[in-house]
């Protein structure tokens, strides 16, 4: 047992270093630090140089174009994306219909998509959640009726993430309503250009417009476009969930959380002196600390366990619940740091509209909504109640 | 980055493991306590031919050269078993600051039977206004003619009921700090012994003793640089007993709601006991972690194995605060007796705190040094 990282480990992270300093673009390296929304095409224009270098896909197997890096390598190489406020890759192609379809789709369907997802070539969005079907989601209504070649899908989704920019979806439909909650549930490929689909924004209550609902009307989807077998969606869904779960601690983020959380306590003044200083703030920002400490050996310990014995298990439910719980805080103790600063609301400073403000106004511009946006952590991707009866059925046996 | 364990420390693992689980049943352990004496236990026999006596020191002193996953290996095993032998106290942190200190007279004269399992020694450092601070004794060393005069009072000295000798901390006239080793017969030594309620032996003692000059085994920025390596192995270890001692909490309370039928169903049917019994489970794989980053920090450069060994220490302290309370609290009426084991679990959980510093204290290291950690 050996916690230092190896010359090669520390080799490899200057090389990432490296390649940050240089490829990452200083405008959208600056929304990203003061946490403004990104465009679609500043997205692009990130991924496409991740994708150039080879680098888009490190949870790939090699031979469709991943990296090959050991689970220690993916930690660094996201913790200093991180840190070098690089964007987050859009996650619902590289990271969850892509590894669906290596493990599930048909040759033809890994021909045509990987590589268009390795290029930057298709914006994918989700089709899982529905308004009556969020963490029970086999309880998903959305059906899909056989025509012939086609399904014909009706239905309504909803938190689709960037739905706005996406041109295609993968979607959990349901194929036989006769069956079984989690039987009858098939795994489509849709094209967001069909005719019948429509998106609606949807406003968070930090006022950006992240999320939407998407509308199926007689939209009519090749059977071709079914990855496995009728009826055996909620496999799919639930490797996808796994796969969803593994990179959830989101330690990269919440180190460079605690960071400009030590930036702005250094900043900003209490009792004329630096807000760091306070010892009730300081055993604060120590017990986040003490935190993130822990939560990265967790993380190491289950990557390493992951890489031993294959797809992470219900060991990740920890980690999500913590790790969101810890960012959650974070993003808390920047609120309370900045005081009375917390409390102007620049909308359109925020999506990426205006860049207008002066240096100790955007500065902490985005520390109030990134509060309450984070607040979706502890919901997404499973709530961390559904993540506790998990842990408690699976690892437990309660 | 490597987690996994070597041939040897899996060996290592599973001898201890079924050694405790052997050898230290509950009524073992109640008989073992009962039967404390100076001589050692044979159980302790055992330690020292399974090698586990000479396993956490340096060859050139005699032992087996093994590193903190070792020794975590260890006390995770004895945490487990709740074994009431003063591995720690009694032969590793007294043990260490020989085999930096003691010149090779007092080494044969000490060290070597310690590691065989002869006798056990006490490190004799906490006083009344000391709390949690090693390097500021009220116990005062005097010259005298042909050596030392130490003269204070030390208080929860902890395995000095079972220590052929004590190492005792005190002031120098330069106000430099000095340890000291003296014999437990000793003229001039007055101990009041008793039982702490996790079941370790400890004493009171009044000292005031004259001693030859070799008795000073060092002292100023040496014994600082041992005692803070000491020191940090203990706390490590600690750790590494609070993991094995809260696995052992979360197992027994895990089959008690399964097994404890209330409402006409087992408790574990319970969600908000479901979720409970998850948070207990959490606060243990975190606490396992700081653990290995305690055990696998102790080669690191001073400023930095103390701040990580700090932060574990303080992390550890409350994550076995929560799983004992929460021990006790799932078990119900239960988990308020004797007779229920979990509740030495819990006390030993709680106790344990107590020693080389507690979770306020180290966090407050922690803060200090917040800006510069790496």
């Amino acid at each position: 047992m050996n916690l230092q990282f190896t010359p090669e480990e520390n080799a490899f992270r200057e090389e990432v270093r490296a390649f940050l300093a240089d490829k990452l673009p200083a405008d959208i390296q600056r929304k990203v630090r003061l946490g403004q929304q990104l465009s679609a095409e500043e997205h692009l224009r990130w991924q496409n140089r991740l994708s150039e270098r080879g680098w888009l896909a490190p949870g790939w197997p090699v031979e469709h174009g991943g990296t090959g890096w050991s689970p220690v390598e993916k930690h660094i190489f996201e913790e200093e994306c991180a840190a070098a406020h690089a964007p987050t890759v859009v996650p619902f192609g590289v990271n969850m219909v892509a590894p669906v379809i290596i493990r599930f789709g048909s040759e033809e369907q890994k021909r045509h998509y990987l590589p268009r997802i390795l290029g930057n070539e298709d914006w994918w969005c989700q089709g899982y959640s529905e308004p009556g079907a969020g963490s029970d989601l086999a309880g998903l209504k959305t059906r899909a009726e056989r025509d012939g070649d086609h399904y014909v899908v009706n239905g309504q989704k909803t938190w689709t993430t960037l739905g706005q920019h996406a041109n295609m979806m993968f979607c959990l439909v349901r194929t036989d309503p006769k069956a079984k909650k989690q039987a009858g549930i098939s795994f489509l490929l849709i094209d967001m250009n069909t005719p019948g689909i429509s998106v609606r924004p949807i406003i968070t209550l930090d006022g950006a417009h992240e999320v939407n609902e998407v509308f199926l009307d007689n939209v009519r989807v090749p059977v071709a476009n079914r990855v496995g077998e009728e009826g055996e969606g909620w496999t799919c869904a639930k490797f996808l969930l796994t796969h969803e779960r593994t990179g959830i601690a989101g330690l990269g983020h919440a180190k460079q959380a605690l960071r400009h959380l030590k930036h702005v306590a250094r900043r900003q003044t209490h009792h004329g002196r630096p807000l760091i200083e306070s010892p009730s703030f300081r055993e604060q920002l120590a017990r986040a600390e003490l935190e993130l400490m822990a939560l990265e050996v967790t993380n190491l310990r289950v990557l390493a366990a992951a890489r031993d014995g294959g797809a992470p298990g219900a060991e990740s439910s920890l980690l999500k619940i913590r790790g969101s719980e810890l960012r959650q805080r974070l993003s808390d103790l920047t609120r309370r740091a900045l005081g009375p600063q917390a409390l102007p609301f620049f909308a359109d400073f925020l999506a990426g509209d205006d860049d207008s403000l002066a240096d100790d106004q955007s500065f902490a511009a985005a520390a109030t909504a990134q509060y309450f946006n984070r607040r979706k952590l502890s919901i997404y991707g499973g709530a961390n109640e559904i993540q506790k009866n998990i842990v408690a059925k699976t690892i437990l046996g309660m | 980055m490597d987690f996994s364990l070597s041939d040897e420390q899996r060996m290592l693992d599973e001898t201890v493991t079924r050694l405790v689980a052997d050898r230290c049943t509950p009524e073992q352990r109640r008989r073992l306590i009962q039967e404390r004496g100076t001589a050692p236990s044979a159980l302790w026999n055992t330690f020292a031919e399974l090698g586990l006596l000479a396993m956490p020191f340096g060859e050139d002193a005699g032992g087996l050269g093994g590193d903190g996953i070792d020794l975590m290996l260890i006390m995770q095993a004895l945490g487990r078993g709740l074994v009431p032998e003063a591995y720690l106290d009694g032969l590793v942190i007294p043990g260490t600051l020989l085999a930096r200190l003691a010149d090779d007279t007092l080494r044969d004269r000490w060290l070597t039977s310690l590691l065989e399992g002869e006798h056990q020694l006490a490190l004799a450092w906490h006083e009344a206004a000391s709390r949690y601070d090693i390097d500021t004794p009220a116990t005062r060393a005097e010259r005298s003619d042909d050596g030392w005069r130490l003269q204070g009072r030390k208080q929860v000295v902890l395995n000095a009921p079972g220590a052929a000798a004590l190492l005792v901390t005190a002031g120098l006239a330069d106000d430099s700090l000095g340890l000291f080793i003296v014999p437990a017969d000793a003229e001039g030594l007055q101990r009041r012994d008793y039982t702490t309620l996790d079941d370790q032996r400890a004493s009171d003692i009044d000292i005031d003793v004259t001693l030859p000059a070799p008795a000073l085994l060092a002292s100023g920025e040496a014994l600082l640089a041992a005692l803070g390596e000491a020191l940090a192995l203990g706390r490590a270890a600690l750790c590494a007993e609070a993991v094995g001692a809260m696995e052992v909490a979360c197992e027994q309370t895990l089959e008690y709601l399964k097994e404890r039928q209330q409402f006409g169903a087992p408790l574990s049917r319970q969600q908000v006991l479901q979720h409970r019994m998850v948070d207990m489970r959490l606060h243990l794989e975190q606490a396992r972690s700081m653990a290995i980053l305690a055990a696998a920090s102790l080669t690191l450069p001073e400023e930095q194995r103390d701040y990580r060994v700090a932060a574990a220490k303080a992390y550890v302290g409350e994550a076995a605060q929560f799983v004992a309370e929460q021990a006790i609290q799932l078990h119900g009426g239960m988990g308020m007796t004797e007779e229920c084991y979990v509740a030495h679990y819990a006390k030993r959980l709680i106790m344990l705190d107590h020693a080389l510093g507690d979770r306020d204290y180290h966090l407050e290291t922690v803060m200090a040094r917040l800006d510069s950690a790496a």
